[in-house]
């Protein structure tokens, strides 16, 4: 039939112009990051530091440098595979936790920057190899170490100090990931992640988290204040204010949202976010909070959605019985 | 005054003052379109409608949206998306209308093209129709400033750069254009006036006037052909409705148009539903930031072609490429020398520049959002040719045309 020809050249050429626009100009812009499903064995940061060893002979400048930092990263992350593989002794590790909750506990006020995680269901947030490796090193397991080498110490650079052999970190691990697991609300795993440097203004929180009503003003004065000074210490940290993340779901693909918070570097390189070692079901929950805050009307559209496409197809048939029976007698 | 009988009827009544049925005749049943046609004449229903909802929906966010750099973002992505009922189904219709609208506008150009609907006698239905094109191209560049995302303020600021006319300089136009240095609260307020009052009301204008245009030379048809309207119409009204070659706009025509609007709906809302991204680009909904360019400022796929044909070339002639291609469809009668009205198949050589000219928009599209590197750049520069060898084979392809 002459209409459904002249249809199909219309459907085909749009077709490629939305394919050309969208998935293939898309796969063009942006460049294809490797994912590694949240687990963190180094394999990225030392791909990461081969690159620059490769720019620094070309350019030759600081080889030296570059080759040691591989070095340093090989060593490092062949350190923690070895640590992973220890039997870690969680009963031991409460005891080394003490020292831990000196600044790891509710209510904890910023320090050198940033304030401190509550650690209560790091086991349920975090993934192992990493905690392993951020007892161990922490900027090295956050990949920020070139934010550090020669002006200032890592905030949580003691701990290198507090556990220091491999079976001890190996204990005090293994307690986290027993013990302190408990079942999480995606809120919770969005402030213990996320929520310390970043905002979140469509949800009304903040670096010091909820903000309350105030009935007076100069309460509410009060706390603006109180928030400023925090985002001070945390751009002072940073460099920059973070960004607050309310939309932060519709802005960026899901494939760069999953590989930038498992490796900042491989989507900003030189970013001084760190990485936050989140494990797979705990990416899952900062996730959640996020589309649960920038796109809420997820659920709405899914239920409504498909009644109104329903709708236009009954239409669509009572509307060609009606022209059928109007041009029955025109041919 | 005149004289008034008692009405026995609303209708009479309405008939007395207003001529009701006199209207309803000259518009509607003794409105006569020829019978051989295909869906492709329901595209201006189709746009009818999708301005209807754009318009519909425009006006419910219009409640709720605020033109301030401070509050505008939040009013559009916090205010209706989240505490308005139904702000977002407003806000996805009117995003994805707003992108349909003209994938609908370039299939009504490119039938008018193949059909050669612009040709004697139809002159103003095309230029009518192409400043329609032009002012719906304002109107979706002034609404795209509005939620100040990033794509809002880069966009706002290419796109206004281009009036500096390049080695000019007219740096005190662009200024006087934004209101400021660079985009800001007056340049804001400025697109959103245009955006809801002025291009709106030119848009209706215009309507009127391309709906008027139609009137005389008629609609035309399939095979171009000439034939006379009256002595059809007095075929239909005698009954004769199989040998009549029209039929009148309602209910004849209106049953098929609406059909087909029922069909271009299931697409329209499966869209606003489930498939609403491509219409709604992720970089603006970070935030308007003077501070950070993005690393890729593109314009609407719908502008894509022309922002090619700007690219490829050096700042001054690709301005001046730039400037002729916005224009020189609007001269598409005056360039095609054929006395032929007929589908592009039947024309020869002309049947081979339709095509070119189709796949060539294409390609322009798609290089126009590549980033602008290596073979794309080769690529966008061959199309941008080709795109001007066509205009200039035109006049020549066509005074040659055998007469049908």
């Amino acid at each position: 039939m002459k209409e459904l020809k002249i249809f199909s050249v219309v459907a085909i050429f749009t077709l490629i112009l939305y394919w050309g626009v969208e998935p293939f100009a898309h796969s063009q812009m942006h460049k294809h990051v490797e994912g590694h499903n949240f687990t963190y064995d180094g394999t990225a940061d030392i791909e990461e530091a081969e690159a620059k060893v490769a720019v620094a002979k070309e350019t030759k400048t600081k080889v030296a440098e570059a080759e040691a930092t591989l070095a340093a990263k090989k060593t490092f992350w062949a350190d923690v595979k070895r640590i992973s593989k220890l039997n870690g002794n969680a009963a031991n590790g409460e005891g080394l936790f003490a020292m831990c909750a000196g600044c790891h506990m509710e209510g904890a006020v910023n320090m050198g920057g940033v304030t401190p995680p509550s650690l209560e269901k790091a086991g349920a947030l975090y993934d192992k190899n990493y905690l392993i490796a951020l007892v161990k090193n922490p900027a090295m397991a956050s990949n920020v170490d070139h934010k550090y080498a020669d002006t200032m110490m890592h905030p949580m650079g003691s701990v290198t100090t507090m556990v220091v052999d491999d079976q001890s970190i190996a204990d005090v691990v293994a307690f986290l990931m027993e013990k302190k697991k408990g079942e999480m609300t995606s809120k919770e795993a969005f402030k213990d992640a996320c929520g310390r440097c970043h905002a979140m203004r469509y949800a009304k929180t903040t670096q010091i988290g909820d903000t309350p009503v105030f009935k007076e003003k100069k309460d509410a004065l009060a706390h603006e204040i109180k928030v400023l000074d925090e985002q001070a210490l945390v751009k002072g940290y940073m460099g920059k204010l973070p960004p607050d993340l309310s939309m932060m779901i519709r802005a960026r693909s899901a494939e760069y949202m999953e590989t930038f918070v498992e490796n900042p570097q491989s989507q900003l390189p030189g970013t001084s976010m760190p990485r936050t070692g989140l494990s797979h079901e705990g990416y899952e929950k900062v996730k959640q909070y996020l589309t649960e805050i920038g796109d809420p009307s997820k659920p709405a559209r899914e239920a409504i959605g498909p009644w109104v496409v329903l709708f236009f197809v009954v239409f669509s048939v009572l509307a060609l019985l009606w022209k059928k029976e109007k041009w029955r007698d025109h041919h | 005054m005149a004289h008034f009988e008692k009405a026995n009827s609303i209708n009479e009544w309405m008939d007395q003052r207003l001529a009701v049925n006199t209207l309803k005749k000259v518009m509607q049943t003794e409105y006569w379109i020829p019978k051989n046609i295909n869906f492709l004449w329901a595209m201006g229903m189709v746009l009818a409608a999708t301005f209807g909802i754009l318009l519909v929906s425009g006006i419910f966010l219009l409640m709720y949206y605020k033109p301030d750099v401070n509050m505008a973002f939040d009013s559009v992505n916090y205010t209706i998306m989240t505490e308005v009922g139904y702000g977002w189904l407003w806000r996805h219709i009117h995003g994805v209308a707003a992108s349909l609208v003209f994938l609908v506008i370039y299939i009504h150009m490119f039938t008018g093209i193949y059909y050669g609907s612009y040709k004697k006698g139809r002159e103003l239905i095309w230029l009518s129709g192409m400043l329609l094109f032009v002012t719906f191209s304002a109107e979706a560049f002034s609404g795209y400033m509005l939620p100040w995302g990033q794509m809002s303020y880069w966009a706002g600021m290419v796109i206004t750069n281009l009036f500096s006319a390049g080695s000019l300089e007219l740096y005190g136009l662009v200024e006087w254009i934004r209101g400021d240095y660079v985009p800001g609260d007056a340049f804001l307020t400025r697109f959103f006036m245009l955006h809801v009052l002025l291009l709106p009301l030119a848009i209706i204008g215009l309507i009127v006037l391309h709906f008027g245009t139609l009137r005389i030379p008629h609609v035309n048809n399939q095979d171009g052909e000439e034939f006379d309207f009256a002595e059809a119409a007095k075929l239909y009204k005698e009954g004769k409705v199989k040998e009549s070659k029209v039929i009148p706009f309602s209910p004849v025509f209106l049953s098929k148009d609406v059909f087909v609007l029922g069909v271009y709906f299931i697409l329209f809302f499966y869209l606003v539903f489930f498939h609403f991204e491509f219409a709604m680009d992720p970089v603006n909904f970070d935030p308007a930031d003077g501070l950070k360019t993005p690393p890729h400022i593109y314009p609407e796929w719908y502008f894509l072609w022309s922002y090619e044909i700007l690219r490829p070339f050096p700042k001054d002639p690709g301005l001046v490429a730039f400037g002729i291609a916005q224009v020189i469809f609007l001269m598409l009668p005056f360039l095609d020398r054929s006395p032929n009205v007929a589908p592009a198949s039947r024309r020869g050589l002309f049947n081979v520049w339709f095509w070119i000219m189709l796949l060539d928009m294409l390609v322009l599209t798609v290089m126009g959002k590549l980033p602008p590197q290596g073979i794309w750049n080769t690529i966008g520069l061959v199309a941008a040719l080709v795109f001007f060898a066509l205009w200039i084979a035109l006049p020549i392809i066509t005074k040659s045309e055998k007469k049908l």
